[in-house]
Protein backbone atom coordinates (compact mmCIF):
# COMPACT_ATOMS: atom_id res chain seq x y z
CA UNK A 1 0.00 0.00 0.00
CA UNK A 2 1.41 3.67 -0.73
CA UNK A 3 1.38 5.59 2.18
CA UNK A 4 -0.38 8.84 2.28
CA UNK A 5 1.84 11.09 4.17
CA UNK A 6 -0.80 14.14 6.07
CA UNK A 7 1.00 17.17 4.51
CA UNK A 8 2.51 18.71 7.65
CA UNK A 9 4.68 15.92 7.40
CA UNK A 10 5.89 16.88 4.20
CA UNK A 11 5.97 20.57 5.32
CA UNK A 12 8.28 18.82 8.15
CA UNK A 13 6.16 21.24 11.33
CA UNK A 14 4.86 17.55 12.03
CA UNK A 15 6.89 16.98 15.53
CA UNK A 16 7.03 20.74 16.29
CA UNK A 17 2.99 20.73 15.98
CA UNK A 18 2.80 17.38 17.79
CA UNK A 19 5.32 18.61 20.62
CA UNK A 20 3.63 22.16 21.06
CA UNK A 21 0.20 20.53 21.26
CA UNK A 22 1.44 18.37 23.76
CA UNK A 23 3.06 21.17 25.94
CA UNK A 24 0.01 22.86 25.62
CA UNK A 25 -2.14 20.19 27.08
CA UNK A 26 -0.14 19.59 29.80
CA UNK A 27 -0.43 23.22 30.84
CA UNK A 28 -4.09 23.55 30.56
CA UNK A 29 -3.66 19.95 32.98
CA UNK A 30 -1.22 21.29 35.34
CA UNK A 31 -3.66 24.80 35.50
CA UNK A 32 -6.66 22.68 36.12
CA UNK A 33 -5.20 20.72 39.04
CA UNK A 34 -3.63 23.44 40.61
CA UNK A 35 -7.35 24.49 40.65
CA UNK A 36 -8.53 20.89 42.14
CA UNK A 37 -9.79 19.83 39.19
CA UNK A 38 -9.99 16.09 38.87
CA UNK A 39 -8.45 14.44 35.94
CA UNK A 40 -10.26 12.12 34.06
CA UNK A 41 -8.68 8.33 33.66
CA UNK A 42 -9.81 8.63 29.90
CA UNK A 43 -7.53 12.32 29.44
CA UNK A 44 -4.72 10.13 30.55
CA UNK A 45 -5.07 7.67 27.66
CA UNK A 46 -5.33 9.99 25.32
CA UNK A 47 -2.58 12.16 26.44
CA UNK A 48 -0.63 9.19 26.17
CA UNK A 49 -1.57 7.93 23.15
CA UNK A 50 -1.24 11.21 21.53
CA UNK A 51 2.70 10.36 22.57
CA UNK A 52 2.85 7.41 20.86
CA UNK A 53 0.93 8.34 17.73
CA UNK A 54 2.70 11.69 17.23
CA UNK A 55 6.42 10.30 16.51
CA UNK A 56 5.02 7.45 14.30
CA UNK A 57 3.45 10.00 12.26
CA UNK A 58 5.47 12.76 12.01
CA UNK A 59 9.24 10.32 12.69
CA UNK A 60 11.48 11.44 15.88
CA UNK A 61 14.60 9.08 15.77
CA UNK A 62 17.59 9.65 18.23
CA UNK A 63 20.92 8.09 17.93
CA UNK A 64 21.59 5.37 20.93
CA UNK A 65 24.93 4.05 22.04
CA UNK A 66 25.45 0.04 23.07
CA UNK A 67 25.57 -0.08 26.19
CA UNK A 68 28.48 -2.50 27.97
CA UNK A 69 25.48 -5.17 29.10
CA UNK A 70 24.69 -4.74 25.32
CA UNK A 71 28.04 -4.64 23.63
CA UNK A 72 29.45 -7.80 25.20
CA UNK A 73 26.64 -10.04 23.28
CA UNK A 74 27.49 -7.63 19.62
CA UNK A 75 30.96 -8.12 20.23
CA UNK A 76 30.64 -12.12 21.42
CA UNK A 77 29.44 -12.54 17.96
CA UNK A 78 31.95 -10.28 16.01
CA UNK A 79 34.75 -12.21 17.48
CA UNK A 80 33.82 -15.73 16.60
CA UNK A 81 35.88 -17.41 14.57
CA UNK A 82 34.52 -17.36 10.72
CA UNK A 83 31.29 -20.53 10.40
CA UNK A 84 31.27 -20.87 14.10
CA UNK A 85 27.56 -22.46 14.90
CA UNK A 86 25.04 -20.32 16.86
CA UNK A 87 21.53 -21.30 17.85
CA UNK A 88 18.90 -18.67 18.21
CA UNK A 89 15.80 -19.88 20.47
CA UNK A 90 12.49 -17.99 19.57
CA UNK A 91 10.72 -18.41 23.00
CA UNK A 92 7.92 -15.86 22.38
CA UNK A 93 4.58 -14.90 21.36
CA UNK A 94 3.22 -12.35 19.28
CA UNK A 95 2.24 -10.72 22.40
CA UNK A 96 6.14 -9.92 22.95
CA UNK A 97 6.93 -10.07 19.25
CA UNK A 98 6.89 -5.88 18.98
CA UNK A 99 9.64 -5.66 21.77
CA UNK A 100 11.60 -8.82 20.59
CA UNK A 101 11.45 -9.71 16.65
CA UNK A 102 13.71 -6.54 16.26
CA UNK A 103 15.98 -8.25 18.35
CA UNK A 104 16.01 -11.95 16.83
CA UNK A 105 16.04 -10.19 13.69
CA UNK A 106 18.97 -7.87 13.85
CA UNK A 107 20.92 -11.09 15.28
CA UNK A 108 20.50 -12.89 12.61
CA UNK A 109 21.36 -10.55 10.10
CA UNK A 110 24.77 -9.89 12.60
CA UNK A 111 25.10 -13.64 12.58
CA UNK A 112 25.02 -13.71 8.99
CA UNK A 113 26.88 -10.76 7.94
CA UNK A 114 29.71 -12.62 9.98
CA UNK A 115 29.33 -15.59 8.12
CA UNK A 116 28.20 -18.15 11.07
CA UNK A 117 25.97 -20.99 10.49
CA UNK A 118 22.82 -20.84 12.52
CA UNK A 119 20.40 -23.10 14.40
CA UNK A 120 16.87 -21.65 14.43
CA UNK A 121 14.57 -23.13 17.11
CA UNK A 122 11.59 -22.81 19.43
CA UNK A 123 10.45 -23.88 22.43
CA UNK A 124 7.60 -21.84 22.22
CA UNK A 125 4.87 -23.15 19.75
CA UNK A 126 3.77 -19.89 18.82
CA UNK A 127 7.92 -18.78 18.67
CA UNK A 128 7.61 -21.38 15.04
CA UNK A 129 5.93 -18.77 13.09
CA UNK A 130 7.47 -16.05 14.39
CA UNK A 131 10.90 -17.87 13.09
CA UNK A 132 9.64 -18.00 9.51
CA UNK A 133 8.91 -14.51 9.88
CA UNK A 134 12.77 -13.66 10.73
CA UNK A 135 13.60 -16.11 7.76
CA UNK A 136 11.28 -14.29 5.52
CA UNK A 137 12.42 -10.63 6.14
CA UNK A 138 15.78 -11.28 6.90
CA UNK A 139 17.21 -14.12 5.61
CA UNK A 140 15.93 -14.64 2.28
CA UNK A 141 15.41 -11.22 1.75
CA UNK A 142 19.06 -9.87 2.56
CA UNK A 143 21.19 -13.01 2.52
CA UNK A 144 19.44 -15.02 -0.44
CA UNK A 145 23.14 -16.96 -0.98
CA UNK A 146 22.66 -18.57 2.54
CA UNK A 147 21.61 -22.33 1.68
CA UNK A 148 18.84 -24.09 4.20
CA UNK A 149 21.06 -26.90 5.89
CA UNK A 150 24.25 -25.76 4.96
CA UNK A 151 24.04 -21.96 6.10
CA UNK A 152 21.31 -22.66 8.24
CA UNK A 153 18.52 -24.97 9.73
CA UNK A 154 15.15 -24.83 10.84
CA UNK A 155 14.61 -26.97 13.78
CA UNK A 156 11.15 -25.46 14.16
CA UNK A 157 9.33 -26.09 17.63
CA UNK A 158 9.38 -28.77 19.85
CA UNK A 159 7.33 -29.51 22.91
CA UNK A 160 8.53 -30.71 26.55
CA UNK A 161 9.94 -26.69 27.79
CA UNK A 162 13.26 -27.93 29.51
CA UNK A 163 12.49 -31.36 29.48
CA UNK A 164 14.00 -30.66 25.51
CA UNK A 165 16.30 -28.66 26.90
CA UNK A 166 17.91 -31.23 29.52
CA UNK A 167 18.06 -33.84 26.61
CA UNK A 168 19.71 -31.77 23.67
CA UNK A 169 22.44 -30.66 26.33
CA UNK A 170 23.98 -33.77 25.43
CA UNK A 171 21.92 -35.33 22.36
CA UNK A 172 20.73 -32.94 19.63
CA UNK A 173 19.23 -35.43 17.60
CA UNK A 174 17.32 -37.45 20.31
CA UNK A 175 15.10 -34.79 20.70
CA UNK A 176 15.50 -33.22 16.75
CA UNK A 177 15.56 -35.83 14.36
CA UNK A 178 14.81 -33.75 11.44
CA UNK A 179 14.17 -30.16 10.84
CA UNK A 180 10.89 -27.78 10.55
CA UNK A 181 10.46 -29.58 7.03
CA UNK A 182 10.99 -33.27 7.79
CA UNK A 183 14.73 -33.20 6.51
CA UNK A 184 16.66 -35.69 9.04
CA UNK A 185 19.49 -33.30 10.66
CA UNK A 186 21.96 -36.01 9.76
CA UNK A 187 21.87 -35.60 5.77
CA UNK A 188 22.82 -32.13 6.85
CA UNK A 189 26.47 -30.62 6.29
CA UNK A 190 25.76 -27.92 8.97
CA UNK A 191 25.20 -30.81 11.50
CA UNK A 192 28.32 -32.52 10.93
CA UNK A 193 30.36 -32.60 14.32
CA UNK A 194 27.33 -31.26 16.00
CA UNK A 195 25.91 -33.70 18.44
CA UNK A 196 24.61 -31.97 21.39
CA UNK A 197 24.46 -27.83 22.75
CA UNK A 198 28.33 -28.93 24.08
CA UNK A 199 29.35 -28.73 20.28
CA UNK A 200 27.63 -24.71 19.81
CA UNK A 201 29.96 -21.88 20.28
CA UNK A 202 26.96 -19.92 21.29
CA UNK A 203 22.94 -19.99 22.28
CA UNK A 204 21.10 -16.61 21.98
CA UNK A 205 17.64 -16.94 23.44
CA UNK A 206 14.75 -14.60 22.91
CA UNK A 207 11.97 -14.05 24.61
CA UNK A 208 10.98 -13.46 28.63
CA UNK A 209 8.69 -16.06 29.79
CA UNK A 210 8.61 -19.83 30.72
CA UNK A 211 10.58 -21.94 29.38
CA UNK A 212 12.96 -18.74 28.36
CA UNK A 213 16.50 -17.69 28.90
CA UNK A 214 16.23 -18.64 32.01
CA UNK A 215 16.03 -22.19 31.55
CA UNK A 216 18.89 -22.08 29.24
CA UNK A 217 21.26 -20.84 31.58
CA UNK A 218 19.96 -23.62 33.88
CA UNK A 219 19.91 -26.31 32.09
CA UNK A 220 22.16 -26.14 29.35
CA UNK A 221 24.73 -22.81 29.73
CA UNK A 222 25.94 -23.57 33.60
CA UNK A 223 25.61 -27.28 33.16
CA UNK A 224 27.27 -27.31 29.70
CA UNK A 225 29.48 -24.69 29.97
CA UNK A 226 27.93 -22.92 26.71
CA UNK A 227 27.79 -18.98 26.31
CA UNK A 228 24.12 -18.23 26.68
CA UNK A 229 23.26 -14.45 25.55
CA UNK A 230 19.81 -13.09 25.37
CA UNK A 231 17.30 -10.99 24.23
CA UNK A 232 14.56 -10.35 26.56
CA UNK A 233 11.09 -8.60 26.85
CA UNK A 234 11.20 -5.20 29.50
CA UNK A 235 8.92 -6.24 31.70
CA UNK A 236 11.17 -9.75 32.50
CA UNK A 237 14.04 -8.16 32.05
CA UNK A 238 14.98 -6.73 35.57
CA UNK A 239 14.75 -11.07 36.72
CA UNK A 240 17.79 -11.64 34.26
CA UNK A 241 20.38 -9.28 35.43
CA UNK A 242 21.51 -11.17 38.32
CA UNK A 243 22.66 -13.36 35.88
CA UNK A 244 24.56 -10.94 34.29
CA UNK A 245 27.78 -11.40 33.76
CA UNK A 246 28.95 -14.68 35.43
CA UNK A 247 26.02 -17.18 33.57
CA UNK A 248 25.02 -15.07 30.90
CA UNK A 249 27.20 -13.14 28.43
CA UNK A 250 25.40 -10.12 27.77
CA UNK A 251 21.73 -8.95 27.72
CA UNK A 252 19.28 -6.83 25.13
CA UNK A 253 16.70 -5.73 27.86
CA UNK A 254 13.73 -4.56 26.02
CA UNK A 255 13.12 -2.03 23.44
CA UNK A 256 16.14 -0.40 24.22
CA UNK A 257 18.32 -2.73 25.01
CA UNK A 258 17.20 -3.69 20.83
CA UNK A 259 17.78 0.18 19.65
CA UNK A 260 21.21 0.02 21.49
CA UNK A 261 22.19 -3.36 19.58
CA UNK A 262 20.61 -1.94 16.36
CA UNK A 263 22.85 1.20 16.28
CA UNK A 264 25.91 -0.68 17.46
CA UNK A 265 25.35 -2.22 14.03
CA UNK A 266 24.85 0.99 12.01
CA UNK A 267 28.43 2.16 13.32
CA UNK A 268 30.61 -0.77 12.60
CA UNK A 269 28.69 -2.19 9.64
CA UNK A 270 28.31 1.26 7.18
CA UNK A 271 26.61 -1.22 5.15
CA UNK A 272 23.76 -1.78 7.17
CA UNK A 273 23.19 1.99 7.37
CA UNK A 274 20.01 1.88 5.84
CA UNK A 275 18.80 -1.57 7.05
CA UNK A 276 15.31 -1.79 8.72
CA UNK A 277 15.63 -0.55 12.38
CA UNK A 278 11.92 -0.64 13.95
CA UNK A 279 13.66 -1.15 17.62
CA UNK A 280 15.04 2.75 16.82
CA UNK A 281 12.30 3.73 15.50
CA UNK A 282 10.16 2.74 18.41
CA UNK A 283 12.42 4.73 20.39
CA UNK A 284 10.85 8.32 19.74
CA UNK A 285 7.69 7.32 21.19
CA UNK A 286 8.95 5.77 23.75
CA UNK A 287 10.75 8.77 24.75
CA UNK A 288 7.80 11.24 24.11
CA UNK A 289 5.28 8.51 26.24
CA UNK A 290 7.92 8.65 28.94
CA UNK A 291 8.30 11.98 29.33
CA UNK A 292 4.67 12.26 29.18
CA UNK A 293 4.08 9.76 32.19
CA UNK A 294 6.69 11.86 33.75
CA UNK A 295 5.07 15.09 33.56
CA UNK A 296 1.50 13.68 34.88
CA UNK A 297 3.64 12.00 38.20
CA UNK A 298 4.77 15.75 38.24
CA UNK A 299 1.87 17.54 37.80
CA UNK A 300 0.09 14.90 40.65
CA UNK A 301 2.60 15.14 43.06
CA UNK A 302 2.06 19.21 43.06
CA UNK A 303 -1.05 19.01 42.69
CA UNK A 304 -1.41 16.75 45.65
CA UNK A 305 1.06 19.07 47.57
CA UNK A 306 -0.77 22.34 46.69
CA UNK A 307 -4.17 21.10 47.70
CA UNK A 308 -2.56 19.78 51.15
CA UNK A 309 -1.42 23.61 51.89
CA UNK A 310 -4.80 25.27 51.06
CA UNK A 311 -6.12 22.51 53.11
CA UNK A 312 -3.90 23.20 56.23
CA UNK A 313 -4.05 27.35 55.19
CA UNK A 314 -8.26 26.59 55.63
CA UNK A 315 -8.16 24.52 58.60
CA UNK B 1 -33.73 -4.20 20.52
CA UNK B 2 -32.99 -0.59 21.68
CA UNK B 3 -32.48 1.92 18.67
CA UNK B 4 -29.45 3.23 19.59
CA UNK B 5 -27.36 -0.23 20.09
CA UNK B 6 -29.24 -0.74 16.51
CA UNK B 7 -27.13 2.11 15.10
CA UNK B 8 -24.49 1.22 16.37
CA UNK B 9 -23.82 -1.88 15.35
CA UNK B 10 -24.81 -0.53 11.43
CA UNK B 11 -22.35 2.37 11.96
CA UNK B 12 -19.44 -0.55 12.57
CA UNK B 13 -20.95 -3.26 10.40
CA UNK B 14 -20.66 -0.51 7.48
CA UNK B 15 -17.13 1.01 8.56
CA UNK B 16 -16.74 -3.01 8.74
CA UNK B 17 -17.69 -3.43 4.96
CA UNK B 18 -16.37 0.06 3.49
CA UNK B 19 -12.86 -1.10 5.40
CA UNK B 20 -12.94 -4.47 3.81
CA UNK B 21 -13.46 -3.15 0.24
CA UNK B 22 -11.24 -0.23 0.71
CA UNK B 23 -8.18 -2.28 2.05
CA UNK B 24 -9.07 -5.06 -0.82
CA UNK B 25 -9.34 -2.28 -3.46
CA UNK B 26 -5.38 -1.27 -2.27
CA UNK B 27 -4.10 -4.24 -1.40
CA UNK B 28 -0.45 -4.82 -2.64
CA UNK B 29 -0.11 -6.70 -5.92
CA UNK B 30 2.05 -9.51 -4.77
CA UNK B 31 -1.10 -10.83 -2.82
CA UNK B 32 -2.78 -13.62 -4.78
CA UNK B 33 -5.98 -13.24 -3.00
CA UNK B 34 -6.70 -9.09 -2.20
CA UNK B 35 -10.27 -9.14 -0.79
CA UNK B 36 -9.07 -11.92 1.63
CA UNK B 37 -6.11 -9.94 2.69
CA UNK B 38 -8.68 -6.86 3.10
CA UNK B 39 -10.80 -8.86 4.94
CA UNK B 40 -8.06 -10.20 7.40
CA UNK B 41 -6.68 -7.18 7.84
CA UNK B 42 -9.92 -5.23 8.46
CA UNK B 43 -11.06 -8.01 11.05
CA UNK B 44 -7.32 -7.20 12.59
CA UNK B 45 -8.18 -4.22 12.72
CA UNK B 46 -11.84 -4.35 14.25
CA UNK B 47 -10.55 -6.98 17.22
CA UNK B 48 -7.66 -4.05 18.07
CA UNK B 49 -10.39 -1.32 18.54
CA UNK B 50 -12.53 -3.71 20.58
CA UNK B 51 -9.72 -4.01 22.66
CA UNK B 52 -9.08 -0.43 23.14
CA UNK B 53 -12.97 0.19 23.11
CA UNK B 54 -12.38 -0.73 26.81
CA UNK B 55 -10.13 2.26 27.72
CA UNK B 56 -13.36 4.40 27.56
CA UNK B 57 -15.59 1.81 29.44
CA UNK B 58 -16.75 -1.65 29.26
CA UNK B 59 -19.17 -2.58 26.34
CA UNK B 60 -20.20 -5.16 23.86
CA UNK B 61 -17.29 -5.06 21.66
CA UNK B 62 -14.41 -5.49 23.81
CA UNK B 63 -16.97 -8.48 25.57
CA UNK B 64 -17.21 -9.79 22.50
CA UNK B 65 -13.11 -9.69 21.29
CA UNK B 66 -12.17 -10.85 25.20
CA UNK B 67 -14.44 -14.13 25.08
CA UNK B 68 -13.38 -14.75 20.94
CA UNK B 69 -9.91 -15.11 22.08
CA UNK B 70 -10.46 -16.94 24.98
CA UNK B 71 -12.10 -19.47 23.15
CA UNK B 72 -9.94 -19.32 20.35
CA UNK B 73 -6.65 -19.70 22.52
CA UNK B 74 -7.95 -22.56 24.20
CA UNK B 75 -8.98 -24.22 21.00
CA UNK B 76 -5.30 -23.29 19.77
CA UNK B 77 -3.30 -24.56 22.59
CA UNK B 78 -5.53 -28.01 22.71
CA UNK B 79 -4.89 -29.04 19.43
CA UNK B 80 -1.59 -27.68 19.69
CA UNK B 81 -0.84 -30.35 22.65
CA UNK B 82 -2.28 -32.94 20.76
CA UNK B 83 -0.10 -32.59 17.34
CA UNK B 84 3.14 -31.41 19.08
CA UNK B 85 2.77 -33.54 22.03
CA UNK B 86 1.43 -37.29 21.11
CA UNK B 87 1.46 -36.70 17.64
CA UNK B 88 4.89 -35.33 17.41
CA UNK B 89 6.72 -36.62 20.34
CA UNK B 90 4.98 -39.78 21.55
CA UNK B 91 3.53 -41.60 18.17
CA UNK B 92 6.95 -41.24 16.55
CA UNK B 93 8.32 -43.52 19.22
CA UNK B 94 5.30 -45.55 19.27
CA UNK B 95 3.77 -47.19 16.07
CA UNK B 96 5.29 -46.80 12.42
CA UNK B 97 2.07 -47.57 11.34
CA UNK B 98 0.66 -44.80 13.34
CA UNK B 99 3.73 -42.63 12.09
CA UNK B 100 2.71 -43.27 8.76
CA UNK B 101 -0.93 -42.33 9.61
CA UNK B 102 -0.39 -38.89 10.94
CA UNK B 103 2.34 -38.09 7.98
CA UNK B 104 5.16 -37.66 10.99
CA UNK B 105 8.84 -39.43 10.16
CA UNK B 106 9.00 -42.48 12.63
CA UNK B 107 12.06 -42.96 15.03
CA UNK B 108 12.92 -46.24 14.51
CA UNK B 109 15.09 -48.07 17.17
CA UNK B 110 14.81 -50.68 19.78
CA UNK B 111 11.48 -50.92 21.21
CA UNK B 112 11.64 -49.34 24.58
CA UNK B 113 8.93 -49.88 26.92
CA UNK B 114 8.94 -46.84 28.80
CA UNK B 115 7.55 -44.88 25.79
CA UNK B 116 4.47 -46.73 27.12
CA UNK B 117 4.74 -44.95 30.39
CA UNK B 118 3.43 -41.34 28.83
CA UNK B 119 0.43 -43.30 27.57
CA UNK B 120 -0.83 -44.79 30.27
CA UNK B 121 0.20 -41.80 32.47
CA UNK B 122 -1.91 -39.85 29.85
CA UNK B 123 -4.83 -42.31 29.80
CA UNK B 124 -4.80 -42.11 34.10
CA UNK B 125 -5.38 -38.56 33.77
CA UNK B 126 -8.59 -38.73 31.22
CA UNK B 127 -10.25 -40.47 34.47
CA UNK B 128 -10.54 -37.50 35.87
CA UNK B 129 -13.63 -36.80 33.38
CA UNK B 130 -15.06 -40.06 35.58
CA UNK B 131 -16.71 -39.54 38.85
CA UNK B 132 -15.99 -43.08 40.19
CA UNK B 133 -12.31 -43.33 38.51
CA UNK B 134 -10.94 -40.24 39.04
CA UNK B 135 -8.84 -40.82 42.01
CA UNK B 136 -6.22 -42.67 39.40
CA UNK B 137 -5.47 -39.26 37.88
CA UNK B 138 -3.37 -38.50 41.07
CA UNK B 139 -1.10 -40.87 39.99
CA UNK B 140 0.13 -38.85 36.87
CA UNK B 141 -0.31 -35.21 38.65
CA UNK B 142 2.07 -37.12 41.82
CA UNK B 143 4.26 -38.15 38.22
CA UNK B 144 4.33 -34.36 36.64
CA UNK B 145 4.97 -33.00 39.93
CA UNK B 146 7.68 -35.28 41.03
CA UNK B 147 9.33 -35.58 37.47
CA UNK B 148 9.05 -31.51 37.65
CA UNK B 149 10.45 -31.39 41.14
CA UNK B 150 13.33 -33.39 40.73
CA UNK B 151 14.20 -31.85 37.30
CA UNK B 152 14.48 -28.62 38.09
CA UNK B 153 16.09 -29.24 42.13
CA UNK B 154 19.47 -30.29 40.82
CA UNK B 155 19.38 -26.90 38.17
CA UNK B 156 18.47 -24.35 40.62
CA UNK B 157 20.34 -25.45 43.15
CA UNK B 158 23.46 -24.88 41.20
CA UNK B 159 22.03 -21.88 38.94
CA UNK B 160 19.99 -19.73 41.48
CA UNK B 161 21.28 -20.89 44.37
CA UNK B 162 25.32 -21.26 44.54
CA UNK B 163 26.01 -19.64 41.36
CA UNK B 164 23.72 -16.75 42.67
CA UNK B 165 25.90 -16.61 46.31
CA UNK B 166 29.46 -16.70 44.06
CA UNK B 167 28.51 -13.55 41.69
CA UNK B 168 27.59 -11.84 44.93
CA UNK B 169 31.39 -12.69 45.80
CA UNK B 170 33.22 -9.81 44.87
CA UNK B 171 36.48 -7.82 45.50
CA UNK B 172 35.64 -4.53 47.17
CA UNK B 173 39.33 -3.65 45.95
CA UNK B 174 38.91 -4.16 42.41
CA UNK B 175 42.50 -4.31 40.95
CA UNK B 176 43.86 -2.15 43.79
CA UNK B 177 47.62 -1.65 43.72
CA UNK B 178 47.65 1.27 45.72
CA UNK B 179 46.08 5.14 46.67
CA UNK B 180 48.66 6.34 44.43
CA UNK B 181 47.90 4.40 41.57
CA UNK B 182 44.47 4.49 41.80
CA UNK B 183 43.95 8.96 41.54
CA UNK B 184 46.42 8.55 38.74
CA UNK B 185 44.01 6.32 36.54
CA UNK B 186 41.18 7.50 37.82
CA UNK B 187 38.16 7.84 35.76
CA UNK B 188 34.50 7.65 35.10
CA UNK B 189 34.24 5.18 32.32
CA UNK B 190 31.80 1.95 32.74
CA UNK B 191 35.28 -0.46 32.96
CA UNK B 192 37.17 1.62 34.95
CA UNK B 193 38.71 1.09 38.33
CA UNK B 194 36.34 3.57 40.32
CA UNK B 195 33.23 2.61 38.66
CA UNK B 196 33.94 -1.24 39.23
CA UNK B 197 35.16 -0.81 43.22
CA UNK B 198 31.95 1.24 43.54
CA UNK B 199 29.34 -1.26 41.84
CA UNK B 200 30.72 -4.06 43.80
CA UNK B 201 30.20 -1.96 47.20
CA UNK B 202 26.98 -1.32 46.14
CA UNK B 203 26.29 -4.59 45.49
CA UNK B 204 27.74 -5.94 48.39
CA UNK B 205 25.87 -3.04 50.60
CA UNK B 206 22.45 -4.10 48.79
CA UNK B 207 22.70 -7.91 49.53
CA UNK B 208 23.66 -7.45 52.92
CA UNK B 209 21.11 -4.79 53.96
CA UNK B 210 18.57 -6.27 51.38
CA UNK B 211 18.97 -9.82 53.72
CA UNK B 212 18.99 -8.23 57.05
CA UNK B 213 15.49 -6.89 56.16
CA UNK B 214 14.30 -10.36 55.80
CA UNK B 215 15.74 -10.83 59.02
CA UNK B 216 12.74 -10.96 61.66
CA UNK B 217 15.19 -13.01 64.35
CA UNK B 218 15.91 -9.48 65.74
CA UNK B 219 14.42 -6.84 66.47
CA UNK B 220 14.96 -3.68 63.94
CA UNK B 221 16.89 -1.19 66.33
CA UNK B 222 19.98 0.43 66.39
CA UNK B 223 22.37 -0.40 63.45
CA UNK B 224 20.50 -3.38 62.57
CA UNK B 225 17.20 -1.28 61.96
CA UNK B 226 19.20 1.21 59.82
CA UNK B 227 20.44 -1.46 57.70
CA UNK B 228 17.25 -3.04 57.53
CA UNK B 229 16.25 0.43 56.56
CA UNK B 230 18.68 0.78 53.94
CA UNK B 231 17.37 -2.44 52.87
CA UNK B 232 13.91 -1.20 51.86
CA UNK B 233 15.45 1.33 50.05
CA UNK B 234 17.44 -0.91 48.11
CA UNK B 235 13.90 -3.19 47.59
CA UNK B 236 11.70 -0.03 46.77
CA UNK B 237 14.90 0.78 44.22
CA UNK B 238 14.36 -2.73 42.14
CA UNK B 239 10.54 -2.18 42.65
CA UNK B 240 10.87 1.26 40.80
CA UNK B 241 13.16 -0.07 38.28
CA UNK B 242 11.21 -3.31 37.40
CA UNK B 243 8.04 -0.41 37.16
CA UNK B 244 10.14 1.42 34.81
CA UNK B 245 10.57 -1.79 32.29
CA UNK B 246 7.17 -2.57 32.84
CA UNK B 247 6.33 0.89 31.49
CA UNK B 248 8.62 0.50 28.47
CA UNK B 249 7.54 -2.72 27.85
CA UNK B 250 3.71 -1.64 27.28
CA UNK B 251 4.84 1.44 25.84
CA UNK B 252 6.14 -1.06 22.78
CA UNK B 253 3.09 -2.96 22.28
CA UNK B 254 1.38 0.40 21.93
CA UNK B 255 3.50 1.24 19.44
CA UNK B 256 3.29 -2.03 17.65
CA UNK B 257 -0.55 -2.25 17.65
CA UNK B 258 -0.21 1.57 16.37
CA UNK B 259 2.03 0.94 13.79
CA UNK B 260 -0.38 -2.01 12.79
CA UNK B 261 -3.24 0.38 12.44
CA UNK B 262 -1.38 3.59 10.78
CA UNK B 263 0.69 1.35 8.26
CA UNK B 264 -1.47 -1.75 7.39
CA UNK B 265 -4.73 -0.39 7.74
CA UNK B 266 -4.38 3.61 7.32
CA UNK B 267 -1.37 3.58 5.33
CA UNK B 268 0.01 6.67 6.44
CA UNK B 269 3.09 5.33 7.68
CA UNK B 270 6.19 3.42 5.47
Amino acid sequence: MIPHTPIIAILGIGTYLSLALLATGLIWLFVGSLKGKEVDRRVIFVFVLFAVAAPLIFPTTFKDHASDIVKKVFDKIDNLPKGSTVLISFDFDPSMAPEVQPMANVFTRHLFAKNHKVIFMSLWATGQALTNSTLDDVVRREFPDKKEGVDFANLGYKAGNQGVLNVIVTDFKKMFPNDSRNIPLDSMPLFTGINSCRDLDLILSVGGGFPGPKEWVLFVGDPANVPIGAGVAAVTAPIYYPYYPKQMLGLLGGIKGAAEYESEMQRVYPQFASMPTPALIMMGPQTLAHVVVMAFIIIGNVAFFVARRKKREGA
Amino acid sequence: MKRLPLIVMTAVAICFVASWLSQGANASTESSSPYLQGFLVTTAVFLTLCIFSFLYQDNPFYKFAEHLFVGISAAYWMCLGFWSTIVGNLIPRLSEGLSNWFKVPYQPGDWNIVYWVPVILGLLLMMRLTANYGWLARWSLAFIVGTTAGLNFVRYLRSDFIEQISSSMLPLLVDWQGMGHFISNFNLSTDGQFILILSNWVIFIGVICGLIYFFFSKEHTGLFGQASRAGIWILMITFGASFGYTVMGRLTLLVGRLTFLFRDWLGIIN
